[in-house]
């Protein structure tokens, strides 16, 4: 670890002050990310500002009939939230496939947007990695790549985003609270996460001296035909290989409107309207998913030793709309896949 | 020996209060005062040497101490066969922090000493090195054209028997296939440590994260040329190992060197991270050929093996004989080769060799049981072997085939579809497998003390340790039971260079080896106490011979009945408040037998083949290790060892990225371990076994059967349930999807 | 001999020690001031300062488990939380768990089952049991593995470790080591 300096906001606009007037300070909530990182030197702040204390813990009634989630609720809070739970199924779902339990309860709704890439070179500093030291190069390329993107990578970067949680927030079409000096913003959540391109050392769109203060679900919560599958290398505790958010409005057996997002597979959740279009108006058939599927993965590339999450992305798609489709969603707790 | 009232009974860890309250103090948990921090920098390349370390800014931080480097240590032990220890493989161990040569990726250089253990980690990052690279190798499958013999460790790795080739090329059955395991690492959940402790007069007492207390004090001595009673290592609680706490690790040393330097006590603990630069288990690749009769009887047995090693050292274990042990075939030939590479040596890990081996053989026996349409189960009996032919001895003991009869018919053996993808529950494909497990059951000279109070007391020592397996109560036990004392009498010291010398706990022969000692100490103690007894006046005793009495509930009564003497009024006649004694055992050399510990498993794999995953839902595995001291703690090592079987066969995989020669997983969120989720039904049978030949206690011991044969029994489900053969392990989604 | 350290005047300034703040906590039912660094974690602070040493670090970065503490009846990494963010928490270790003596019926029946080997991993997997209890939302055996998956036990005790829980959340609510929320 660097030698840090530690201060704690009083209010909202307190953290704003604060964060604007030291470009390398950063906020600490949770911690499960950025104490790892600075831990491995991979993060250097020069001052933590701790907003554990910030009125920003509830979950609350949002005007157009959604959810507003104050941007400190804990990921466990958040999952076993009553309103969640009978409304938003898919989010909770996704929260409890995530970390361990400890970790939901530290890990808050803001930081969780925010987690770092777990690429394998991003945390090895004595490795090149264009995210963590821009310019030095990107060694995933052609190295240890099991675990990297097949979507929307660049040749600077080919990192994956790790949450659970955002990529049932993209299926959900979530935006993003942020306050900064320059007043208050709604970012659509397809938005606040960007694409590696030239510049990986930006993970999204987020402001250096911005706070999140909350994450909005819009009413629309898909709560009967919904399904978070997630695969990974061992039943739990893992990150994912791939990971599907599938949420489905039926109409009979054909699909009035459909959301498909993907964890695991890109820079930000992978979320693709051309596959959802593919599906909206079609029957909900497993030809149908599988179609939506290949839409979705058109552009899909391996590196190497990560050819093979192209073919389980197909798979899980098929599958998690397929439990989607039949109001059988995938269990976290029982690890046979439905 | 006979039934008794505490051996066999499933009593409850004697240390298991300690260990679930947190009093239990591992190494890096001693905070003796004016403790100081260490905290090591490891090397980011493979091969080269160190130009120059700049350590201006990391003494520029408060609270550093002191910055060591090869070029600023104390005098350290010149030559590489100081620091040889009792576990060490032929060649030349490695020299930490000795000169400016780098060996192998995550190789300590650098270790800063300050007066906390951020500070300490802090500095490390503001170290400025410069190294002079060379290439380096570290691809196995590149450099497999190379592997080679290595015959300088003195043991036989070579095996022939017969003519293989030809009766390969005659068999009407046959069976030719490469496995392949990656690099797995032990990862204990205690991360490496040593407080070494400044004693003020240039003694030094160390608690160390090892296997071995005396192995690492004598490598102390050696390294720094100190006496052996200057130093004094000790380990009462080890948090698992696995193996790789064998050899003295480099946390031990280090720790030593700033210690006697700074004239003060040093802390230093290995970082998760770096713990991925000790020793592993090696990758490697094995060729077999099976030939059979029709009927599935084996004509011709050939298995190459090719581990991995370091430049320094030949790392090998036996791999490929295992199959002679097992099978009858009159044709054999068998060979392991090495391959050197820019790596660290790998070290021991749970069964080694052993692991290796069989999981290869009990995969082509599988194969085998498939091309020659007959039950896997049918083919393990049809060549059952009665005879060791690596030596031609009988075994002293081999209830192999009551192991496959109890396991089989526990698991339902019988209701197996033989045919793969045959069996479904749901959309899943279930697969019934099942393998052979085997492991050398050895016993090595150890001494202990008991120390009998008048007050019937006993206390039983031994420098050896408890990583886990239970010897603090094995030793209770055994102490109780051969002194003839209740259990809760009974205390125990392990852990600790001072006591009465033994090995290095490990290879499942601390019981047979250290049991042995406490057997012969407590009838010392008996025998001195017999003499006391008949020394009193009027004593009924007088002229019993030892073998004419016995010792039960702190009295010595004659076999013959009437009349008895307690332990204290005897130790009262003789004025005696306390009976010491100190004896050793060794294993008897010249034993016609062969001394190897069995097992069969099953196991039930559940299978979502479009997904590729896999669940292991049913593992039974059924172990004859001759007599099981406590069923409750041996059973538990079998439950565990089967974890680690399980780990090996689904998760276990350190990948290495061969242009910076470093292992690129180095964490627990990349080095996946099974977890509780991962873990369902696992049943373990201990078959009766009497074996009166193999040490009057009929130990053999349990810490690596439990692991040998697993994987290979999962492996053989995933096949039985998809019909796809995944050589390579671990066996991951990918390589399900693939097949 | 090594180099000691002699700040130059120039590098004084970058690399001082860190300011240490006052840090106040009930630990085990005990107000307890440490003075900390902001870089000491909770885990450091426990182990080091405070001279608890029955919470493990495994890999000190929130991947097994051994570390977990109650804060506040809630389970959580130590290891990931650092000191300063704790003042006037509620911790409850491994330490605080037994009372006047008598075990805490998880302690004792992680002994009954066998539930650990090594034993280095157990204050995690205790604590972390508490934690799943007071969270109320475990009932089937597949729960249990889940939600006590974050604690890896390299031994393999798991199936012990289940039957252990199992045995207490069957005899009644165990207590919770500290308020629960």
């Amino acid at each position: 670890m660097n030698n840090f300096d530690y201060a704690r906001a009083t209010d909202v606009a307190d953290a704003v002050r604060r964060i604007a007037a030291d470009a390398n300070a950063r906020f600490v909530a949770g911690g499960t990310n950025l104490v790892d990182l600075i831990k491995e030197g991979v993060a250097r702040p020069s001052r933590l500002i701790d907003i554990t204390h910030l009125p920003l813990d509830r979950v609350e009634d949002a005007a157009d009939g959604g959810l507003r989630i104050g941007a400190l609720v804990r990921n466990s809070d958040l999952a076993w939230h009553p309103q969640i739970e009978a409304r938003y199924p898919l989010l909770a779902s996704a929260l409890l496939a995530g970390a361990s339990a400890q970790l939901r309860n530290m890990a808050t709704t803001g930081g969780n947007l925010l987690q770092r890439t777990r690429c394998f070179y991003f945390y090895d500093t004595t490795t090149p990695c264009n995210k963590r030291e821009p310019g030095s190069g990107c060694s995933a390329r052609d190295g240890v790549n099991r675990m990297h993107a097949i979507l929307g990578a660049s040749e600077h970067c080919i990192a994956v985003h790790p949450s659970d949680m955002c990529v049932a927030l993209a299926a959900l079409e979530a935006r993003v609270l942020a306050t900064g000096p320059e007043g208050d913003r709604s970012i659509p959540f397809a938005e606040f996460h960007r694409l590696p391109g030239d510049r990986p050392e930006i993970d999204t769109t987020l402001r250096a001296d911005e706070i999140i203060t909350a994450v909005e679900l819009p009413a629309k919560c898909f709560a009967k035909n919904y399904s978070y599958l997630k695969v990974r290398d061992r039943l739990s505790y893992a990150f994912a290989l791939v990971s599907v958010a599938a949420a489905l409005d039926l109409d009979g057996g054909s699909i009035k409107e459909a959301r498909l997002a993907l964890g695991g597979v890109a820079h930000k959740p992978w979320r693709n309207r051309a596959a959802e279009d593919a599906l909206t108006g079609a029957p909900a058939t497993r030809e149908s998913f599988a179609r939506a599927a290949d839409v979705l993965l058109r552009e899909a590339r391996g590196y190497g030793h990560n050819d093979f999450k192209i073919d389980l992305a197909r798979r899980a798609i098929v599958r998690a709309l397929t439990q989607a489709a039949a109001g059988t969603p995938q269990s976290q707790a029982d690890k046979r896949i439905r | 020996m006979t039934a008794t009232s505490i051996l066999g009974k499933p009593t409850s860890r004697i240390d298991g209060r300690a260990k679930v309250t947190g009093a239990a103090k591992y190494a890096a948990e001693h905070n003796v005062p004016e403790l100081a921090h260490g905290f090591v920098v490891t090397s980011a390349i493979a091969k080269g040497r160190i130009a120059q370390i700049d350590m201006a800014d990391a003494l520029a931080v408060d609270g550093v101490i002191a910055v060591f480097t090869h070029s600023n240590r104390p005098k350290m032990a010149a030559s590489h066969e100081k620091y040889s220890d009792d576990v060490a493989p032929a060649g030349k161990p490695f020299r930490p922090l000795y000169d400016d040569r780098i060996c192998f990726s995550f190789q300590p250089i650098a270790l800063v000493v300050a007066e906390e253990p951020e500070i300490a980690r802090f500095a490390a990052s503001l170290l400025h090195i410069d190294y002079e690279q060379e290439p380096h190798e570290t691809d196995f499958e590149k450099q497999r054209d190379h592997a080679f013999v290595f015959k300088g460790d003195g043991e036989n790795h070579s095996h022939k028997r017969g003519k293989a080739d030809k009766a390969f090329a005659d068999a009407p059955v046959k069976v030719a296939a490469e496995y392949r395991m990656e690099v797995e690492h032990h990862n204990p959940m205690e991360m490496f440590g040593a407080t070494a402790v400044w004693e003020g007069d240039g003694r030094i007492t160390v608690h160390d994260k090892t296997q071995g207390p005396v192995n690492c004090r004598d490598y102390l001595a050696n390294v720094f040329g100190m006496k052996a009673d200057e130093l004094r290592v000790l380990n009462p609680y080890v948090g698992g190992a696995f193996g790789s706490g064998l050899r003295p690790q480099y946390e031990l040393p280090l720790a030593v060197l700033a210690a006697r330097a700074l004239k003060r006590s040093v802390r230093v603990t290995l970082t998760r991270q770096q713990m991925f630069g000790l020793g592993y288990r090696a990758g490697n690749i094995q060729s077999l050929k099976l030939g059979a009769e029709r009927d599935g009887r084996l004509t011709s047995f050939a298995h190459e093996f090719i581990g991995m090693t370091s430049q320094f050292e030949a790392f090998q274990r036996t791999c490929v004989a295992w199959s002679s042990q097992l099978y009858k075939c009159a044709n054999t030939d068998l060979v392991q080769k090495l391959v050197r590479l820019d790596q660290n040596s790998p070290c021991d890990m749970r069964a080694p060799g052993g692991c290796e081996g069989v999981y290869a053989i009990e995969c082509a026996m599988d194969e085998l049981s498939y091309a020659a349409n007959i039950d896997p189960l049918e083919l393990r009996l049809v060549n059952y072997s009665d005879r060791d032919q690596m030596e031609d001895k009988p075994y002293s003991s081999k209830e192999l085939r009551e192991c496959y009869r109890q396991a089989a018919e526990r698991f339902g053996w019988s209701k197996r579809n033989p045919r793969p993808r045959s069996m479904k529950d749901g959309h899943e494909l279930v697969g019934w497998g099942m393998a052979s497990g085997i492991w050398e059951a050895m016993q090595l000279e150890a001494s202990a003390r008991a120390v009998l109070g008048a007050n019937g007391s006993l206390e039983i020592a031994s420098a050896t340790a408890d990583i886990g397996p239970g010897t603090y109560t094995m030793m209770a036990q055994l102490g109780a039971e051969l002194m003839g004392v209740p259990l809760d009498n009974v205390t125990v010291k392990l852990g600790d260079s001072d006591l009465p010398q033994a090995p290095v706990e490990g290879g499942s022969f601390t019981t047979a080896s250290v049991g042995s000692a406490i057997a012969a100490a407590c009838r010392a103690v008996q025998k001195d106490l017999l003499r006391v007894a008949q020394k009193a006046a009027g004593s009924p005793l007088k002229g019993a011979k030892f073998a004419d009495v016995e010792f039960a509930d702190g009295r010595i009564r004659r076999k013959d009945g009437g009349a008895e003497v307690s332990f204290a009024d005897a130790m009262r006649a003789g004025k005696l408040d306390r009976i010491e004694k100190e004896a050793s055992a060794a294993p008897n050399d010249k034993s016609k037998f062969a001394h190897y510990t069995h097992s069969a498993i099953f196991a039930e794999v559940k299978i979502d083949e479009e997904l590729g995953v896999i669940r292991v839902t049913r593992v039974v595995n059924a172990v004859a290790a001759g007599r099981i001291l406590n069923p409750k703690i041996a059973g538990s090592q079998i439950l565990g060892a089967i974890v680690g079987g399980i780990g090996m066969a689904l998760h276990e995989e350190t990948l290495t990225d061969h242009r910076f020669g470093r292992f690129m997983v180095h964490n627990l969120a990349d080095y996946h371990v099974p977890v509780n989720a991962d873990v369902h039904g696992i049943e373990v049978i201990f078959v009766d076994e009497q074996d009166d030949e193999i040490n009057p206690l009929g130990v053999k011991g349990v810490g690596e059967i439990g692991i040998v044969g697993t994987a290979a029994a999962i492996a053989n489900a995933i096949y039985h349930a998809t019909g796809k053969r995944v050589r390579d392990l671990p066996i991951t989604i990918d390589k399900v999807m693939r097949a | 001999m090594a180099h000691h350290a002699s700040a130059a005047a120039s590098r004084a300034e970058r690399f001082a020690a860190p300011a240490k703040t006052t840090v106040t906590f009930r630990v085990n039912g005990t107000n307890r001031t440490i003075n900390v660094a902001p870089w000491t974690t909770l885990l450091d602070a426990l182990r080091v300062n405070l001279d608890l040493t029955g919470t493990k670090k495994g890999c000190d970065q929130g991947q097994c488990g051994a570390c977990t503490v109650l804060i506040g009846g809630r389970r959580v990494l130590s290891c990931l939380s650092l000191a300063v963010m704790q003042d006037g928490a509620e911790v409850t270790t491994i330490e605080g768990l037994a009372r006047d003596g008598k075990l805490h019926p998880l302690q004792r029946a992680f002994i009954d089952h066998d539930a650990f080997q090594c034993g280095y991993c157990t204050p995690g997997q205790i604590c972390s049991a508490v934690g799943l209890i007071n969270e109320g939302k475990a009932r089937s055996p597949d729960e249990i593995r889940e939600l006590m998956s974050g604690n890896i036990c390299r031994c393999g005790a798991y199936t012990a470790i289940l039957a252990a829980i199992e045995e207490v959340m069957a005899n009644g609510r165990a207590p919770s080591g500290g308020a629960a929320r």
